[in-house]
């Protein structure tokens, strides 16, 4: 056992990409903690096992994950700051309450850290093939925030950015790393605590008897009162009012309250959506990447900057909501686009309605080996041919 | 007196969200008795309401937590209980009372009711049990007794169905039991229980359902099948819940485990402080 | 209230029984007739006035016959029923006589 006599971490640590995420949680103020086993996120579950009784936090095993989601949302409404952890098929088995957590509008944060599928797929293999699946994975429309860490520093820090944009727009957010990322061991400088920004939810100022639950400030967000503060409020799956009354039949309500849920994300996007733009000024072809091979990628695009090839690297530390805008101003400056990803091409869809006529070419890996960067220079070349 | 200003004089209306009346719930429905009874005992005890939540499921009881003057949340189909532990947990002050029907607790959610009561988690479930899927029209479900008729088994049942209080009881539940709508009474006593228990508590509450169950199996009016319920209902206490049978000979009622167990947030709390003094140990080091 | 006992108990004359009052919700009723059925002093009847739920709600026969058990107000479903002790000021006076 590590000898440690603080609860919280500070200074320069060797963790991998799971404990990081914990520590981040941790920090950002996570006191509960609901998850199931399950490769390669199970070392999130284990580091926080040990670490929430420090800091007088609650940790539980649930039974599937399914109870583990239900019991994160229920954390959530007691005003806890609560997380989840999983990969592809326990995130699979959340999508029906990820959508209860859009519609009851909980602050909380699930961990996918994606491995190779359909199904069980490969458990110890990376992969980028959930995606999609945590875009539309549960019925219904809504928006929701799903964010790419790719190094352990940022597995700490993403994490607590996570939490910090659930609180402020009351909305699941997913970070959405791979298995390469979560196992990778890697220096992490943790800030000490007074450095590092942590948001909390929105309390409201109406009175128990005037509070309207789901009644949204300025920016599309309802202030949050929690289970036990007096409020005696109701909230439901089914639609429902500004007072949480269900609506089942009104066309009314039923517009104005998936049409809020969406927009407080979409109308935020700019607030919320984060990348980071490598030698794109001047660059002939783009490569948009995230994750794990967004690492391979910057070292592709320094690698044809040295052969005087204009290339330039747009890194999705958002992929949801998805820069759209962004992509579409580089596509209309690129002559193409490449989009290298763990999977047989999903986020490339994205990036092709945005780029409209500028050709888009997808670099697909599956399986166990990340993409190397010297694959990523030859497609730049090809594509310039 | 007007009829809304009659209402707040109902000795029972501090819990009730008066302005959601009337509920959805068809004529003679069991589903109202059992709130009455759920009130009745909230108001027995004293509770503060402020500390008290009430979760429910999917289904036609599902909606009773909208009704609930207090702190409330209609979860999806069967995931009452696994949300009702994370507030617990999470808030151990709050009195968390799981209200839902014998298909959310029982089919879709099974699972989630033998783990919680195997933990002992501090939750207290009340089952409305109507012997099928009434707010879908009446399908048939895990209670659903043999050779009974329903939308989807239209030549009678061929599933032997549960006995929610063995099941209950085999999990680990420190207090069980079992009435009919019509022993309102015990039911209150029975709630107030439950309420004062540590642990995971289940109270299985039989219930008339007279537009669809009922009328699909020739079992008459609300009122038949509540004389019915007296005729066949018998009272035996501490009776051992693999025997406590219902059928059409007889409906077996009373409280079949009232047993003494540290619940999961206790442990949980012990634990916590243990850890928090060996830390503080170490750093004395 | 007119009982059969077995023999007149020695503070009958002091006692006075409880009397009550029967309030119906008529609109809240759906007409399960529960509280008619279920009453063992038999004090209601279903009305013959339709109300806005297309029901027929109970109406009270006797009040004099309650007996103040409020079986009614705790078997009713809808909430539409409930029975109280009548507050009678006159009762009062008496009581602080005594």
């Amino acid at each position: 056992m590590e000898k440690r006599n603080k609860t919280t971490l500070s200074g320069k640590h060797f963790l991998s990409g799971d404990l990081a995420c914990a520590e981040g949680a941790i920090a950002a103020g996570c006191r509960f903690f609901g998850g199931y086993p399950i490769t390669p996120a199970t070392e999130i579950a284990e580091r926080m096992a040990r670490r929430l009784p420090e800091v007088d936090g609650v940790y539980i095993q649930m039974e599937d994950e399914i109870g583990s989601i239900a019991a994160v949302i229920g954390a959530s409404y007691t005003g806890k700051k609560a997380m989840t952890a999983t990969s592809g098929p326990g995130f699979s088995l959340m999508q029906e309450n990820i959508g209860l957590a859009v519609m009851t509008e909980a602050p909380l944060v699930i961990v996918n850290i994606m491995r190779g599928g359909p199904s069980t797929g490969q458990p110890t293999m990376p992969g980028q093939q959930d995606v999609m699946q945590a875009r539309w994975g549960s019925h219904g429309d809504y928006e929701i925030i799903a964010i790419a860490p790719s190094s352990v520093q940022e597995m700490f820090d993403l994490t607590i950015e996570c939490f910090n944009l659930a609180e402020t727009y009351r909305v699941p957010v997913l970070l959405l790393a791979d298995e390469i990322i979560g196992h990778m061991w890697e220096k992490v400088e943790i800030p000490p605590r007074e450095e590092i920004t942590i948001i909390n939810r929105k309390k409201p100022k109406a009175q128990p008897k005037e509070y309207k639950p789901f009644k949204p400030a300025k920016n599309l967000v309802p202030p949050m009162a929690c289970f036990g503060e007096g409020y005696r409020f109701h909230a439901t799956g089914l639609t429902h009012d500004e007072d949480g009354k269900p609506q089942t039949v009104s066309v009314e309500e039923q517009n104005k309250l998936v049409k809020r849920l969406c927009d407080k994300i979409r109308k935020n996007a700019e607030d919320i959506i984060k990348v980071e733009e490598v030698t794109l000024e001047d660059a002939e072809v783009a490569v948009i990447a995230y994750g794990i091979t967004s690492r391979a990628a910057l070292s592709a695009v320094r690698k044809a900057r040295k052969k005087k090839i204009k290339a330039g690297l747009l890194r999705l530390i958002t992929i949801w909501p998805f820069p759209g805008k962004l992509v579409a101003e580089i596509a209309g400056k690129v002559k193409a686009i490449i989009v290298p990803e763990m999977n047989y091409g999903q986020l490339v869809r994205e990036v092709e309605r945005a780029a409209k006529t500028t050709p888009v070419f997808l670099l697909s890996k599956l399986g166990e080996e990340p993409h190397r960067p010297a694959e990523i220079v030859s497609a730049i070349e090809e594509v310039l041919k | 007196m007007k009829e809304s200003d009659l209402m707040l004089r109902h000795p029972l209306a501090a819990y009730l969200r008066q302005e959601r009346m009337p509920h959805i719930w068809c004529e003679g429905c069991g589903n109202g008795v059992l709130l009455n009874s759920f009130f009745e005992a909230l108001d027995k005890l004293k509770l503060d309401l402020d500390k008290v939540v009430v979760v429910s499921g999917i289904g036609c009881i599902g909606r009773a937590a909208g009704y609930v003057n207090v702190d409330s949340f209609h979860t999806t189909h069967g995931r009452a209980i696994p949300f009702a532990t994370g507030v617990k947990l999470a808030n151990p002050e709050l009195e968390v009372v799981v209200i839902s029907g014998d298909g959310d607790l029982f089919a879709i959610g099974g699972n989630h009711f033998i783990h919680a009561a195997r933990r002992n988690v501090d939750i207290k479930v009340i089952c409305a049990n109507n012997f099928n899927y009434g707010m879908t029209g009446g399908q048939y479900g895990p209670t659903t007794p043999l050779g009974s008729w329903t939308t989807t088994t239209p030549y009678g049942s061929i599933e032997h169905p549960f006995n929610l209080v063995h099941l209950a009881a085999a999990s680990g539940a420190v207090y069980v039991a079992r009435w009919t709508t019509l022993q309102v009474r015990k039911l209150t006593d029975s709630i107030k229980k439950a309420l004062g228990k540590e642990g995971f508590s289940f109270v299985e509450v039989i219930s008339p359902c007279p537009e669809i169950y009922d009328r699909y199996n020739k079992l008459g009016t609300a009122v038949e099948v509540m004389k019915w319920f007296k005729l066949i209902s018998q009272t035996q206490h501490g009776c051992t819940p693999e025997n406590a049978e219902i059928s059409k000979r007889q409906i077996i009622i009373g409280e079949f485990v009232d047993i003494k167990k540290p619940s999961y947030g206790r442990l949980l709390r012990e634990m916590t402080t243990r850890v928090k003094e060996s830390f503080q140990e170490k750093k004395a080091k | 209230m007119p009982q059969k006992l077995w023999r007149k108990p020695l503070d009958a004359e002091k006692i006075k029984l409880p009397k009550p009052e029967i309030h119906i919700i008529s609109d809240l009723c759906k007409g399960c007739g529960f509280c008619i059925e279920f009453c063992p002093k038999r004090v209601l009847e279903k009305s013959d006035k339709l109300n806005k739920r297309g029901a027929f709600p109970p109406e009270v026969v006797d009040e004099s016959e309650c007996a103040l058990c409020s079986f009614c107000t705790a078997i009713c479903p809808e909430f539409a029923i409930f029975t109280i002790e009548k507050k009678d000021k006159e009762d009062n006076q008496d009581g602080e006589k005594e």
